[in-house]
């Protein structure tokens, strides 16, 4: 490593000093992220290959895949894919429309502080508007019912699959609208105008020019969604009791009270989520870097 | 264009209906408390509650407390990397992404193996400990925000001749730190601070498995046991949301490059 940094602080007096003092400056944050961040990630990680009494073993991560933590994982996969996707249409649709419509400006710029406020407002309260909207005494539920439709007996129910997706999707939408805005603005006039000379019509533009520039963008975004609603749970736990079967309740169950008799296949369970979000984000990454080359 | 422009008036309508519609089916709820008339019962119960103003006043407190010692963990390593080891910053940079990547709850299910009772480092035995416990998570929560925001801001000042500047006349480096480096980032501490205080308030996680009195747990609680009361302190949680995210603008505002939000 190169200690001849361009700031010269030239009073200091002993070169080797220098490089200890270098990387004393950081210690503080070192420590820190290993005490709080790593070291405890690390240890659930290394639990997932032991056995109670410490010896290796795969029997964990073979563990996982009985029948309760296998569906588990498939509802939680489901229902964040569910969201990420419904999330990322709807979302774009909107930041195009911001970006692309020929709306009003005053639109775009509620909308966009309105989505960092939304993007944030996950968790317990969030829960409870949708309790309070589309629960059984809810004002959406009550309006239909005015109009005759009884929304319960359609079959919908807040507590399943589609009720989480949806809401779910309050925090997903806004979110994309955050970070596609950027990409979308990125699209520069000349592309257009240039296909445009060449005879291109709206949806050969679309399909030849602006998709192949967005679609890293799109996927990594998506994929970010889906990470963020994976690790969730807050709102889950509000909205169901602890009644629904996802890996993050069924985790914070074992935590709370080793419903599944093993702590080192809890360990396993951690693991597994560590590396579906720890891969939708690496990929996210990819594809973010990717997607800045036409953003300069 | 004709077409274009209706389209994306449809997708306004779609954005306006999925937002706003949970808001004032939430508000019209906190209000129906008392029968066949609105009233402000629900708001008057909750403000009522002791439980309420403890949880509150409990966040709000570990709030401010991550928020004083996250800067002065992350303004001093920002500073101290682009000055002296700029070749570390994408390892930095990693790291404090790292809890976008890693869910809380595994987070803190590794803090109660690690430092439960009967580890070296028994934190969770006693009440104040795990007070600080959830501070260093709630630390960790908001470390890719307050990172974030404090090297954007420090991006816009010439590190180095400051330093200069300032040791040239003298200054310790207590001095440097509090008053030639933190005014100049403080639009990136500011936009650190109300993110962190928006995700503080409405943590649920950490707050529930470690056993302290927050306000993420409190609101689960009434939402269990009650009918009005959690509608009023949806909206009472949003209203805090708001107001940090209306502050952050403010403040990001006045600095040109800050994000809006990470």
């Amino acid at each position: 490593m190169s200690t001849v940094t361009t700031s010269a602080v030239s009073t200091a007096p002993l070169i080797n000093k220098r490089i200890v003092v270098d990387w004393l400056g950081i210690a503080p944050f070192v420590i820190f992220t290993l005490l709080f961040l790593i070291i405890p990630t690390l240890y659930l990680v290394m639990g997932a290959f032991l056995t109670p009494d410490g010896s290796f073993t795969l029997k964990n991560l073979g563990d996982l895949f009985t029948p309760t933590i296998m569906s588990a994982y498939w509802i939680s996969i489901r229902i964040s894919v569910a969201s990420a996707l419904g999330g990322a249409i709807i979302g774009f649709y909107l930041a195009w429309a911001l970006v692309l419509g020929g709306l009003p400006s005053w639109i775009r710029s509620a909308f966009l502080t309105f989505s960092g406020v939304a993007s944030n407002f996950a968790g317990v309260p969030l829960a409870f508007s949708f309790i309070a909207t589309l629960g059984r005494q809810g004002l959406v539920t009550i309006l239909l019912a005015h109009f005759g439709l009884n929304l319960y007996a359609t079959g919908f129910n807040l507590l399943s699959f589609f009720g989480l997706t949806i809401t779910y999707m309050y925090f997903q939408i806004p979110l994309m609208v955050l970070i596609i805005t950027p990409a979308l603005d990125g699209m520069k006039k000349e592309w257009r105008e240039a296909a445009s000379i060449l005879g291109a019509t709206n949806k050969q533009y679309w399909l030849m020019v602006a998709l192949p520039i967005l679609w890293p963008s799109l996927l990594g975004t998506t994929l970010l969604l889906f990470a963020n609603s994976f690790g969730a749970i807050a709102t889950a736990i509000a909205l169901t009791g602890s009644s629904l079967n996802i890996v993050p309740i069924v985790l914070y169950a074992q935590i709370r009270g080793d419903v599944l008799h093993n702590a080192n296949l809890g360990y396993a369970l951690a693991l597994g989520m560590i590396v579906i979000t720890g891969i939708s984000n690496v990929i996210y990454i990819l594809m973010r870097m990717r997607a800045e080359r036409w953003q300069k | 264009m004709k077409l274009q422009k209706f389209f994306a008036w449809i997708a306004v309508a779609i954005g306006v209906i999925y937002f706003f519609v949970p808001l004032i089916g939430t508000l019209e709820f906190s209000l129906r408390m008392r029968r066949d008339v609105y009233s402000f019962d629900a708001y008057r119960s909750v403000f009522s509650d002791l439980g309420f103003l403890t949880a509150f006043g409990f966040s709000m407190l570990m709030a401010l407390l991550t928020i004083i010692f996250g800067m002065l963990l992350v303004v001093p390593t920002a500073y101290w990397v682009r000055l002296r080891l700029p070749q570390i910053r994408p390892f930095v940079e990693f790291i404090t992404l790292m809890p976008l990547v890693i869910p809380a709850i595994v987070i803190v299910f590794g803090y109660l193996r690690l430092y439960n009772s009967s580890s070296i480092l028994p934190l969770t035995g006693y009440n104040q400990t795990t007070n600080l416990l959830l501070v260093c998570s709630y630390i960790v929560l908001s470390l890719p925000y307050m990172y974030r925001s404090v090297d954007t801001a420090m991006r816009t000042i010439d590190v180095g001749t400051l330093t200069e500047a300032a040791e040239s006349l003298g200054a310790k480096w207590t001095t440097i730190m509090f008053k030639c480096i933190f005014p100049n980032v403080m639009s990136g501490v500011l936009s650190g601070a109300f993110i962190t205080l928006a995700i503080v308030m409405g943590e649920f996680t950490m707050a529930s498995l470690l056993n302290r009195p927050a306000f993420g747990p409190y609101m689960q609680l009434i939402g269990a046991n009650r009918a009005y009361e959690p509608s009023a302190l949806a909206i009472i949680a949003l209203a805090v949301t708001w107001l940090s995210m209306g502050l952050l603008q403010l403040v990001s505002r006045f600095s040109k490059s800050a994000p809006i939000k990470a």
